[in-house]
C-alpha cells in the first residue's frame, strides 16, 4: 500500500457502479456489456499506476509547464489573427452536423 | 532512369533545383507508388492532385529561377492529426470522419511554403492513442516489413504508423508524425527509419488534433538524420496561435551536422537495462556506444532514478489531458452526430460519444475522467506530476555529466498484429523508454541501429538537453554513418 492509497479515503479500484458513473460524467454511454468488459481493465491499469504512491514527493512541486516559457500577450488589437478572429460565421459552421440560421442546431432543450 | 521513390528528401531537393530531374516526375512516381501499395493500408486519403499541384508550383518557380525553399519539390506524407484545409481530418476516428478543416494547420502550412507538396493523408492510432496502429477507425497499418519466414502482419508502431509505413515502404519519402510517449520514435524504430521529436514548443500545435497538450510536439519521420534536419527546419518556428510555442529562432541544423563527437560525453543510464528487454536489443545499445566512442566521444554511466515512474505517471496525465480536450467531441460544431428518436441534449452527447470513439479512446477518457475526479485528483493527478517533475529533474541532472543520453528506442522489436490486443498494460510498455523524454519535454530521435535475428530493425535512442536538437542529430548522424542501416523490406504490397 502506497502514500497514494493512504492518501485517499476509498480503496484504488472501482465497481461497476463507479464505472457507469465516470462514462456518465465522460458522456459516453455504455451497454451493460461494455461495462463489464471495461471494469476489469481499468481496474488493472488503476493497480498499476499505484505504484506511484511508492514515491517520497514530499516537498516536489507538481510540474505546471514542461519548458520554463512565459505567456505573452498580444496586442489589444480586434481581429489580430485573421484565421481566430470574428467575421467567420460560414467558416465556424461549416462543419456541423446540423446549422440553422446561423447557429449550431440541437435538440430542443427547453419545453 | 532513376527510381524516385528511393530517394530522400535531400536528394530530391539537390536535384530538382539542379535540374537534374522535375519535380512533377518525383509526384508523379510517388503518386503511382502510394496507388499500387493500398494493401499497407498507410493512408486514409490520397491527395495526388496536391502533390503535382506542389509539384508545378515548384517547377515554375525554378523555371523563374526563384528559391525553391526548404522542402522545394519534395512529396510528403502527412499524418492525419494535422488539420489540412478542404481535405478531412480524422484522427482516425469515426467521430471526425468527413471533417473538412476550414483552415490549415501551422506545421504544415509551413512545409507548404517550404516547397513540400502531399501524397495524402496517414493512418494512424485513433487519437494518436496505441503503440501499434491498431486502433484507427479506419483499420490497422502493416508494416512493410515480415519476420523472416512468416507471413504475418507486423506493425508499424504507433501512433504514427501510416507515417513509419509509408516511409519504409518508400511510398512516400518522408512525413510528419506527432510525439505525445513515443508515438514518432517508436513506430520508426519498428520500421528502420528516423525520427525526431523536438523540444516541447519548437513546432507549433496549432491546428493538431489535441491529444495530451502538455506533451504532444510534432516532428519529422524519414530516412536519413539529414533529411530529418531539412524537414525540421521547416516544420519548426514561433507560432502566435499557439501559446506553448517557442519564441526562439530556428537554427540551421542540416548546415551544422556534424558526426565528429570529439568532446562530447554520452550518458548511458543503468535504469534502462530493463527485465524484459530483448537481448538483442541490450547488443545492438553496446554497439551504439561503441560506434559514439569511435566518433570521439567519451561514455559516461548516468543515473535517471525514477525512470521506472515514468511511464505509469504518463497514464495518468496524458488521459487526464485527453478526457479534458476530447471533451470538444460533442456532436454540436463538427463531426458525427448520433441522435435517438426523441433523445435530448445529454443524451445526444452520450449517444455521439459511444457511436463515434473507438475501444482504446474509452478507456484512456475514462480513466482520464477519474483520476481527475473530486477526492481522487490528488491522489492520482497530483502526485503523477510531481513525479513528472522528478522524472525532469533526474534528466537535468544527468546533463550535468554528459551532453546526450543513449538508450534503446524500445524493449522489442516489431510484434504480429492482433498478438498484443488481449491487454492494455503490456501495449503501454513498448513505450516505457521512449516516455520518460516525453514527460521532460527534451528532444529525443530514434535512428535505426540493426536488423535482428527475425529480420526485424531495431533503433537506438539519443535524448538531448532541451534546445539542442543538434546535438541529438549529430550523435544520430555518427551512428547512421557507423551502422550503414541499408536493409529494405522485400516489397510483397
Amino acid at each position: 500500500m502506497g502514500a497514494a492509497r493512504a492518501a485517499s479515503a476509498q480503496p484504488m479500484s472501482v465497481t461497476r457502479e463507479e464505472v457507469a458513473k465516470i462514462a456518465s460524467l465522460a458522456r459516453i454511454k455504455m451497454g451493460d456489456e461494455e461495462l463489464d468488459r471495461m471494469v476489469p481493465e481499468l481496474n488493472n491499469i488503476l493497480d498499476w499506476v499505484e505504484q506511484l504512491g511508492e514515491v517520497d514527493t514530499s516537498g516536489v512541486e507538481p510540474m505546471t509547464a514542461v519548458i520554463p516559457n512565459t505567456l505573452r500577450l498580444r496586442d489589444d488589437v480586434v481581429d489580430a489573427i485573421p484565421e481566430t478572429s470574428g467575421g467567420r460565421r460560414e467558416d465556424v459552421l461549416a462543419n456541423a452536423p446540423v446549422a440553422e440560421h446561423g447557429f449550431f442546431g440541437v435538440p430542443k432543450v427547453i419545453e | 532512369m532513376t527510381d524516385f521513390t528511393q530517394l530522400g528528401v535531400k536528394q530530391i531537393r539537390d536535384g530538382v533545383a539542379g535540374g537534374d530531374f522535375t519535380a512533377r516526375e518525383v509526384a508523379e512516381s510517388f503518386n503511382a507508388a502510394v496507388a499500387a501499395a493500398a494493401e499497407l493500408n498507410a493512408f486514409i486519403v490520397t491527395t495526388p492532385d496536391h502533390a503535382l499541384a506542389a509539384a508545378d508550383a515548384t517547377d515554375a518557380k525554378r523555371a523563374k529561377g526563384e528559391d525553391l525553399g526548404k522542402m522545394g519539390g519534395v512529396p510528403i506524407g502527412m499524418k492525419d492529426l494535422f488539420a489540412t484545409k478542404g481535405v478531412q481530418t480524422t484522427a482516425a476516428s469515426h467521430i471526425l470522419e468527413g471533417f473538412k478543416p476550414e483552415y490549415e494547420s501551422t506545421v504544415s502550412q509551413n512545409l507548404w511554403d517550404a516547397g513540400a507538396g502531399m501524397l495524402g493523408k496517414l493512418n494512424l492510432d485513433q487519437f494518436a492513442m496505441g503503440s501499434s496502429n491498431e486502433t484507427s477507425y479506419f483499420g490497422n497499418v502493416s508494416s512493410p516489413w515480415k519476420k523472416d519466414g512468416t507471413n504475418a502482419a507486423m506493425s508499424p508502431g504507433g501512433s504514427s504508423g501510416g507515417s513509419s509505413s509509408a516511409v519504409a515502404a518508400r511510398i512516400a519519402p518522408a512525413a510528419t508524425g506527432t510525439d505525445t510517449g513515443g508515438s514518432i520514435r517508436q513506430p520508426a524504430a519498428f520500421t528502420g527509419i528516423c525520427g525526431i521529436k523536438p523540444t516541447y514548443g519548437r513546432c507549433s500545435r496549432w491546428g493538431v488534433v489535441a491529444f495530451a497538450s502538455s506533451l504532444d510536439q510534432a516532428g519529422p519521420m524519414a530516412r536519413s538524420v539529414e533529411d530529418c534536419a531539412i524537414m525540421l527546419e521547416a516544420m519548426a518556428g514561433f507560432d502566435p496561435k499557439d501559446a506553448t510555442s517557442l519564441q526562439m529562432d530556428v537554427p540551421n541544423w542540416e548546415a551544422a551536422l556534424s558526426a565528429d563527437l570529439k568532446g562530447k560525453k554520452i550518458g548511458i543510464p543503468k535504469e534502462y537495462r530493463m527485465d524484459g528487454t530483448d537481448q538483442a536489443i541490450l547488443d545492438s545499445w553496446e554497439q551504439g556506444k561503441a560506434m559514439l566512442r569511435d566518433a570521439g566521444a567519451e561514455i559516461v554511466d548516468v543515473s535517471l532514478p525514477h525512470t521506472k515512474y515514468a511511464l505509469p505517471a504518463y497514464y495518468i496525465i496524458a488521459p487526464a489531458e485527453a478526457s479534458s480536450n476530447l471533451a470538444r467531441y460533442d456532436g454540436v460544431r463538427y463531426g458525427l452526430r448520433d441522435l435517438p428518436e426523441g433523445a435530448g441534449l445529454q443524451d445526444m452527447y452520450a449517444a455521439t460519444r459511444a457511436a463515434g470513439f473507438g475501444d482504446e479512446v474509452k478507456r484512456r477518457v475514462l480513466i482520464g475522467t477519474y483520476v481527475l475526479s473530486a477526492g481522487f485528483y490528488d491522489a492520482y493527478y497530483t502526485q503523477a506530476q510531481k513525479i513528472r517533475t522528478l522524472v525532469a529533474q533526474d534528466f537535468e541532472k544527468a546533463f550535468e555529466q554528459c551532453d546526450v543520453i543513449l538508450a534503446p528506442t524500445t524493449p522489442t522489436a516489431s510484434f504480429p498484429l492482433g498478438s498484443l490486443n488481449d491487454d492494455p498494460l503490456t501495449m503501454y510498455l513498448n513505450d516505457v523508454f521512449a516516455v520518460p523524454a516525453s514527460l521532460a519535454g527534451l528532444p529525443a530521435m530514434s535512428v535505426p541501429a540493426t536488423i535482428n535475428e527475425d529480420g526485424l530493425p531495431l533503433g537506438l535512442q539519443i535524448v538531448g538537453k532541451p534546445f539542442d536538437e543538434q546535438g541529438v542529430l549529430n550523435a544520430g548522424l555518427a551512428i547512421q554513418q557507423r551502422a550503414g542501416f541499408e536493409a529494405q523490406p522485400e516489397k510483397w504490397w
